[in-house]
């Protein structure tokens, strides 16, 4: 495993230029997520209707594996259902500990490489898990990778 | 002046792990603040304690059990001589810093029969730059009692700021808590000088020497702390053993920590008499073996000489700091003089747990987040820094690996 298929460009580049990235102003979803072990922090805006995740943005700090992650979550997940979103989820975290997939997960695969850094799975994770609590409750408690 | 030379680089043979590979390549260990690598020396004292002495202690009839006992009281009377205390006796075996201080939290806030003697409003002082372990135990005791935290300020250089701290006291101030040398910046702190003025006021003082017995010679009576504790596993020992050094009128006036065998003189199930001072504080069958691999790490760092140790990590500082410093937007974080071996920093744009996985790519161990040292982090505006510690076998060959590395984790991310 080399660093360059850990940090992919796409990672470098998602990691520093995040897409989606700031707050929605009518929210019907807001979840923090937060990894007391590395101080990552971020917050998750939903708008959705029907069922749908219409709109998503995110704003926080992080690693380069954790805000790329955010970055990519948000593209994948615009425009799906909830049960859309809680599916990719459950394949990108066997991609991210296993390293291997059997789905099309697009442009995620380029976590793959974070399964050779077992410490970092949490990095790449914790906007997921945020996003699946944000689905699943209107609050806005926290969530907590540790 | 240091009359013998010592071979530092001769030295990391005495450390198998260093012949051991972190990530397919030659380990370069970074994180001795967290804990140290372990000399054959050490190993070797374990492993025949195990196979030629072992016995429980204090309770045997028969020679063996004499013989494993007296390695292990041997051992009291070796750190006496290590940190300079008057007596053995005021010498108590722990697991490590951090039942040390809970230790001290819970017993002196209580007479000696056990009966809470702080009230609601009395206050403990600490600073803003203490490892958790000085932390929690003290919040545990204000929810416990009610008790007021008051928190000495730290400079931007990473320096307990003196003038606030004197004004901390009060009639209500119970006892000074403060580390001997931060384990997130490195600095030492001039706790000589702040017992002095906590005395002023009548009130003890506690040092946690964690990041302090590694690294140079320790003499409680000039410092005259009333408290002073450190893990061995910081300092080439085994883990499973720290020590407690309290002036005998504390340990005295305490009440035991932990009730078992091996701390009391008689028991009936109305009345129970407690052995004395330190076997009071030590019930139960106690990390025998870590305390005679103890003995011989004591051993192993007088033998190069604590002088000799502090002027080897001096010269890595003075070859690290500049080398780091040179990398662009890299900062330093606690730039104050004196320090030990430890050197915190971030580079504007890079994320540190990005920093440390270039590192352990290449071998390279540090420490990456916040050093269990919240406060310390928040004070200075940052969630983590990346962490390098130094050891006895660190070299300047590992000094231009992990700048080296740093380089490299620039190049990726900009």
């Amino acid at each position: 495993m080399s660093l360059r298929e850990l940090y992919q460009e796409m990672i470098i580049d998602h990691g520093k230029s995040p897409r989606n990235f700031g707050k929605l102003d009518h929210a019907s979803h807001l979840q923090v997520g937060h990894n007391p072990l590395c101080g990552d922090r971020l917050v998750i805006y939903i708008e959705e209707n029907n069922g749908i995740v219409d709109k998503i943005r995110f704003e926080g700090t992080g690693c380069a594996i954790s805000v790329a992650s955010a970055s990519l979550m948000t593209e994948a997940a615009m425009g799906k259902s909830v049960q859309e979103v809680e599916n990719l989820f459950s394949r990108f975290h066997q991609l991210v500990t296993t390293g291997e997939t059997m789905d099309d997960l697009g442009k995620l695969v380029v976590f793959a490489g974070v399964a050779a850094f077992p410490i970092r799975v949490k990095c790449a994770t914790l906007p997921w898990h945020t996003l699946k609590a944000a689905l699943r409750s209107s609050s806005n408690d926290s969530v907590s990778t540790e | 002046m240091i009359d013998k030379r010592i071979d530092f680089d001769h030295l990391r043979q005495d450390f198998p792990i260093l012949k051991s590979k972190n990530r397919n390549k030659p380990i370069i260990f970074f994180d001795s603040a967290a804990s140290s690598q372990k000399p054959i020396q050490v190993l070797n004292a374990v492993n025949d304690f195990y196979q030629k002495d072992y016995a429980n202690i204090h309770r045997g009839i028969y020679e063996l059990s004499e013989r494993a006992s007296l390695l292990y009281e041997n051992t009291r009377e070796k750190v006496r001589q290590f940190i300079h205390a008057p007596h053995a006796n005021e010498i108590v075996f722990v697991r490590g810093t951090t039942e040390a201080i809970n230790l001290v939290a819970q017993c002196i806030s209580k007479n000696e029969s056990g009966e809470i003697k702080w009230q609601a409003g009395d206050e403990v002082i600490l600073s803003e730059m203490e490892h958790h372990a000085n932390i929690v135990p003290w919040y545990l005791l204000k929810k416990q009692l009610g008790i007021v935290l008051k928190i000495i300020p730290v400079t931007d250089e990473g320096v307990i700021d003196i003038t606030s701290y004197q004004d901390l006291f009060s009639s209500r101030t119970k006892i000074v808590a403060i580390s001997h040398a931060s384990n997130a910046l490195g600095t030492i702190n001039s706790i000589k000088e702040m017992i002095k003025i906590a005395h002023q006021h009548q009130v003890p003082v506690l040092i946690d020497g964690a990041q302090a017995a590694p690294h140079f010679a320790i003499d409680v009576q000039a410092l005259d702390c009333d408290f002073y504790v450190f893990s061995g596993h910081k300092m080439y020992a085994p883990t499973g053993v720290g020590v407690l050094y309290a002036k005998k009128i504390w340990l005295d006036n305490m009440p035991p920590y932990q009730g078992g065998g091996d701390m009391i003189e008689t028991v009936s199930f109305t009345h129970i008499t407690f052995a004395k001072a330190p076997h009071k504080f030590e019930a139960g069958t106690p990390d025998i073996a870590a305390v005679i691999g103890l003995s011989a790490a004591i051993d192993y760092l007088q033998q190069i000489g604590m002088q000799a140790i502090d002027q080897h990590e001096q010269q890595l500082l003075q070859q690290a700091e500049p080398a780091l410093l040179s990398i662009p937007k890299l900062k330093i974080i606690g730039t104050a003089q004196p320090k030990v071996g430890v050197i915190s920093f971030v580079i504007d744009g890079i994320h540190p747990h990005d920093i440390g996985t270039v590192l352990d790519h290449e071998g390279i161990a540090v420490r990456a987040g916040h050093h269990c040292a919240m406060p310390l982090m928040n004070r200075f505006g940052l969630s983590a820094t990346v962490r390098a510690s130094f050891g006895i076998y660190t070299n300047e060959q590992d000094i231009d690996a992990l700048v080296e590395g740093v380089q490299q984790a620039v190049r990726i991310f900009s």
